[in-house]
């Protein structure tokens, strides 16, 4: 078992290693996901209508198996760093564990170097709002309604909680994207988020908005891990059915 | 210097991986995971001097709601005076958080049951499609399910069946992005630690 799991992942690493050199050549064109082009979208008017963007990476910790959303949301953020470093107002990004907190401080920094301006970073950009769920959100409510937010992302792991945000999001006309990898609070967002996305689209966030060759190299493995599962379960279905296993 | 801290992050987390696949490197991943703890723990009072910072600097500029910043102020700074001289354990202690911590999440708890009806409501109009009147009527048909007679037959029918499925092509969906995203931070290219 230890070994057919080192395989997927040597394989994974393979592919996306081979791919990542022909995304560089060749740009991938990726379907439309209207959330995201909403989003892209939603950066680009909060440069030119100085207001600013909320980002929330969730409460995950990075050393758990739900560190993988975090993950995404920070690529997100390095990404949007750059993209509004020369606005007047800089994102905030907040988190409800603090490691993650520390490493959203650390990314919006590394954002704003990349793009010849350090010094307009600050160090309040980052935020610990909580150290529960609840108390997370509750911290980051006010942030959405008195900070002159124009566009927020809910990218990470969350639970339902992540609903009294799409509220507060509502009830202020801030354009909201909701992502997250727990399922109940999938479904939450479904339900109250503007634009929410569902399942492994919370991965692609950071391909639409062109952070880079890998990340397209890696939505392009995604695709085709997930066809050979596919086939591994209808081939797994049909010996089931024949009586072979 | 830039490079030692990524070719330092790249190896340890690679010696984490292959731990998890091969016994023999799995004391090294113990010692490396057990690091990485202690650091978590440390950051978690960085994290508390950051909320410290962001609120005091709020209240100083006397911001919009600076008088619930004061309030986590004083209650953070009582409850770490308290903590320190009483103990963890104490039954005053206990209560701080039995009395006023779980009755203020099960309050947010209760708020957000009313606040997900209202946005089951709204959603028709946020957003008139298929998967919305789907998401809806399945709500309302488990909901309706729940107290009729049929709830032995119906509800789990829907649960094990269509939502299980769902929930695990979903849960296969964000393993594998995980997978992704954890491959690119080895690989160096995406740097969540910093640096360009």
């Amino acid at each position: 078992m230890n070994l057919i799991g080192l395989g997927v992942v040597g394989f994974a690493a393979i592919l996306l290693l081979a791919l990542l050199l022909i995304r560089r050549k060749s740009p991938p064109k990726l379907r439309v996901i209207p959330a995201l082009t909403k989003l892209s979208h939603a950066v680009d008017l909060s440069v030119e209508d100085g207001t600013r963007l909320f980002v929330s990476l969730g409460r995950a910790s990075l050393l758990t198996s739900r560190g993988g959303a975090p993950l995404a949301g920070l690529g997100l953020l390095r990404r949007i760093a750059e993209r509004t470093s020369l606005s007047d107002r800089p994102p905030v990004a907040v988190a409800g564990e603090s490691a993650l907190a520390l490493l959203a401080q650390d990314t919006l920094q590394a954002g704003y170097q990349a793009m010849d301006a350090g010094d307009l970073y600050q160090p309040t950009s980052g935020r610990l709002t909580g150290m529960t769920p609840f108390s997370a959100a509750a911290g980051a409510m006010p942030i959405v309604s008195d900070e002159n937010i124009s566009a927020g992302m809910l990218v990470g792991d969350f639970g339902v909680e992540a609903a009294l945000l799409a509220d507060i999001a509502e009830r202020e006309n801030v354009f909201l994207l909701g992502a997250s990898s727990d399922i109940s609070s999938q479904a939450a967002l479904f339900a109250s988020a503007q634009e929410p996305l569902l399942g492994e689209e919370l991965f692609a966030t950071g391909a639409y908005l062109d952070a880079g060759a890998s990340h397209s190299a890696s939505l392009t493995v995604q695709d085709i891990l997930r066809w050979l599962i596919i086939l591994a379960v209808l081939a797994g279905a049909v010996l089931k059915l024949i009586g072979l296993i | 210097m830039r490079y030692i801290a990524v070719a330092i992050a790249i190896v340890a987390g690679l010696i984490v991986l292959i731990g998890y696949f091969v016994p023999a490197l799995a004391g090294v991943q113990s010692v490396l995971l057990n690091w990485a703890i202690i650091l978590a723990g440390v950051a978690a009072l960085v994290g508390v001097f950051n909320l410290i910072s962001v609120h005091g600097d709020k209240v100083r500029r006397r911001e919009k709601g600076n008088i619930y910043s004061a309030i986590l102020l004083i209650s953070l700074f009582a409850s770490f005076i308290f903590g320190l001289a009483l103990g963890p354990d104490n039954p005053n202690m206990r209560l701080l958080v039995s009395a006023i911590i779980v009755p203020v999440e099960a309050t947010l708890m209760a708020l957000l049951s009313v606040t997900l009806l209202y946005a089951s409501i709204r959603l028709l109009r946020r957003r008139t499609d298929l998967m919305s009147v789907v998401f809806l009527l399945t709500a309302v048909i488990v909901l309706i399910a729940s107290v009729s007679p049929l709830s032995d037959f119906i509800r789990p029918w829907i649960q094990q069946v269509f939502a299980l499925g769902g929930a695990r092509g979903i849960l296969i969906g964000v393993a594998l992005g995980t997978l992704t995203a954890g491959l690119r931070v080895l690989f160096g290219a995406d740097r969540p630690y910093g640096g360009n």
